[in-house]
């Protein structure tokens, strides 16, 4: 039996490229304001497919009582020490409890004081009972008519136009169908890339990790691939999370009040300067490079029920912690809850990688939508965030699609109508470039051995866990030269069934965002997150010369970088060069 | 981190292998339901939730501290029950009422 693809040619409004946070909630924008017809298409099922898989333990991103939108944007401007898109992180921050209010009319559960309003967990966060929050958004966007949901189709690039984006390629993982889906605009939303470096538990459980190991960077390569541009790669995300599980650290430092504490006892957190997300991982880091490891968040003597609050916490979001707790016999009461730092992740949900938009979530390339973590500039926006990004997203599509924009008449519309085809030989040619990847024969290295090596020279050469997460410009120029050959030699994977066609796009994608993050590490010369991007060779932080962004987009292969000046919250800013 | 799936209790409904965020189940030539890539299970527990009947368990690698306490969940109207097994057999259930928040 031949492995080969065969096409189907699909054709649709606006197409939504993955089906987690951003993606359903884009698709239940537009399905509840037009009837404009909508596809997603989901490389596993929208049910519980991407970040929120397992749940989530609360909403980390809503404006309580006494805050607002702008003090919103202060602490992400001041925990990124500056470099986000005001603009667009205001714009987030506007809709946050629009969103949460929807989510809770779709069923979300959400702690209400006595008076009906939502108990604050902190400055910024709200209580939920998130074990089913993915279910509730698959099943919302189910119910809508015009949007039809593929499952389990992987998408690998664009189909561009005279510079537009008109679709995209995919292919099925259950039958040899490669799509081609046209689409008169379209929205990223595959959320962001982990695997890129060796992981924490690099044996049987290498998929333990903070972010799924399913989102691999697709979204951000087919860009770049399409020559789309990017920004701020360079601020890596590292979580600070609990030791083997990997799962959050949150839950017990601001549900319990726990402090970071050494092999001492001492709190050593305050000795590295205010209280940021990178300096609470840098403390950790420290301590540990000073001999006064392991550290712990300091647990010992809550409450017994304090701790049986913790496990049914942990088993709403990661059940691997509340397991290890019993698996032990001995839970957080007794015994402090040793952290540690992940490897590092590219997300623009956390930190700000991602595409570079204008204020509407307009890529660089015409017809191009972005929301979520492949979003870039707009850090600290999370689930609920990603919820706005979407709506944003989706609203700006369907004003393209709709053509009022540009104040088109009905002619210009059914002209972009037919405009909606892409050629023959353009299909012909991408079914040749992924059948190859299913003929007969064997390569040198298996696809497993490409991400192995992947993983291990960023580890030692891109900042990963064993180099402390420091970088220096002649680690970065051999990992840049050792991510090119293994680039170059992933022509000749082979698959023998279309899960390892899968897997080598996978491994493809991944390989493209490192070759884009090395370029980045290197261009800004300052050291302003600490571990996040710790340049040995600057480090000092140099507002004079960096407060701007390092943003990139491939020519002829090669990676350009272009630095842009700061937007500020005032503008409404629009691609123009 | 993975699951196992009992081929013994497995009915073969396939709701697990539709909700896996990483495509990792498949089912073998008896139509039950098996993990093709356990190494590659993020512990998410999607596919315990789907199965009713009790066939997946899951467990701690042993290189991130497992010792053979596995972990199952049946649902019942709003209650989601969290069945731990240590290896010894001694079984505890924490229920999670789904209409509760957390407090944490």
């Amino acid at each position: 039996m031949s492995m080969k693809l065969k096409p189907i040619i699909l054709k649709t409004d606006i197409l939504i490229i993955g089906g987690g946070t951003s993606g359903c909630y884009a698709a239940i924008t537009i399905a509840e304001q037009s009837d404009a017809k909508i596809i997603i298409a989901e490389k596993a099922n929208i049910k519980r497919s991407g970040c929120l898989a397992a749940g989530v333990n609360a909403l980390n991103a809503y404006i309580v009582k006494g805050q607002t939108p702008e003090t919103y944007l202060n602490y992400a401007k001041k925990d990124a020490e500056g470099i986000v898109r005001e603009d667009l992180v205001l714009t987030m921050a506007e809709g946050l409890n629009r969103v949460t209010h929807k989510l809770e009319s779709l069923g979300l559960v959400i702690l209400k004081d006595s008076r009906g309003d939502y108990v604050a967990r902190g400055h910024r966060n709200i209580k939920i009972n998130g074990e089913n929050i993915k279910p509730i958004l698959a099943s919302a966007v189910e119910h809508q008519e015009n949007v039809q949901v593929l499952n389990r189709v992987n998408i690998i690039d664009y189909i561009l136009k005279e510079g537009k984006v008109i679709g995209a390629y995919g292919f099925s993982i259950e039958k040899n169908t490669l799509y081609v889906i046209y689409a008169k605009a379209v929205i990223c939303a595959t959320g962001g890339a982990a695997g890129l470096y060796m992981p924490n538990n690099p044996g049987f459980s290498r998929h333990k990790m903070w972010y799924p190991p399913f989102n691999t960077g697709a979204g951000y390569a087919m860009g770049i691939r399409a020559g789309a541009e990017m920004t701020t790669f360079e601020m890596r995300f590292i979580a600070l999370r609990c030791k083997d599980t990997i799962a959050p650290t949150g839950t017990i430092a601001q549900g319990v009040g726990a402090e970071q504490v050494n092999s001492l006892g001492e709190e050593y957190e305050k000795k590295y300067g205010v209280p940021k997300t990178s300096n609470r991982l840098y403390s950790t880091v420290m301590e540990n490079k000073s001999g006064r490891g392991p550290c712990y968040l300091k647990t010992k003597g809550v409450t017994k029920e304090q701790e049986q609050e913790l496990y049914k916490a942990y088993l709403n979001m990661a059940p691997s912690q509340t397991l290890r707790w019993l698996n032990n016999g001995k839970g957080p009461a007794v015994e402090n809850v040793e952290i540690e730092g992940t490897e590092p992740y590219i997300v623009g949900g956390h930190t700000a990688s991602g595409y570079w938009l204008d204020t509407h979530r307009a890529s660089t390339l015409g017809g191009l939508y972005a929301a979520g973590d492949v979003a870039g500039g707009c850090p600290q926006k999370y689930v609920t965030g990603c919820f706005v990004e979407g709506e944003i997203a989706a609203l700006s599509a369907l004003e393209y699609v709709l053509g009022s924009r540009d104040g088109e008449d009905n002619d210009q519309a059914s002209e972009k109508e037919n405009s909606l085809q892409g050629s023959t030989e353009e299909i012909e040619r991408k079914l040749q470039e992924v059948n190859a990847f299913l003929e007969s024969g064997q390569s040198r290295y298996s696809i497993e051995e490409v991400e192995e090596a992947m993983q291990k020279v960023m580890d030692e050469y891109a900042g990963g866990i064993s180099a402390g997460y420091v970088v220096n410009s002649e680690k970065l120029g051999i990992a840049a030269r050792r991510i090119e050959e293994l680039l170059e030699s992933s022509t000749a994977l082979r698959a023998t069934d279309l899960h390892e066609l899968m897997l080598i796009y996978e491994v493809v994608d991944r390989l493209t965002v490192c070759k884009v993050l090395i370029k980045h590490l290197e261009a800004r010369k300052e050291t302003r997150w600490h571990s996040f991007h710790e340049y040995a060779d600057y480090p000092q932080q140099d507002d004079e010369n960096w407060l701007r962004y390092v943003n990139s987009y491939q020519k002829d292969g090669e990676i350009r970088i272009m630095l842009r000046d700061l937007v500020k919250k005032d503008e409404i800013y629009e691609h123009k060069d | 981190m993975s699951i196992k799936i009992d081929r013994d209790k497995c009915t073969g409904c396939g709701k697990c292998l539709k909700v896996c965020p990483g495509n990792l189940l498949y089912k073998d030539e008896d139509a039950k339901a098996y993990i093709r890539y356990p190494r590659d299970c993020w512990g998410c527990t999607a596919c315990l939730k789907e199965c009713q009947i009790g066939a997946i368990t899951y467990y701690l690698g042993a290189d991130i501290g497992g010792k053979g306490t596995t972990l199952y969940t049946k649902r019942e109207k709003q209650f989601l029950y969290w069945h731990v097994v240590k290896a010894d057999g001694e079984e505890q259930v924490i229920t999670i009422n789904q209409q509760d928040s957390n407090r944490y």
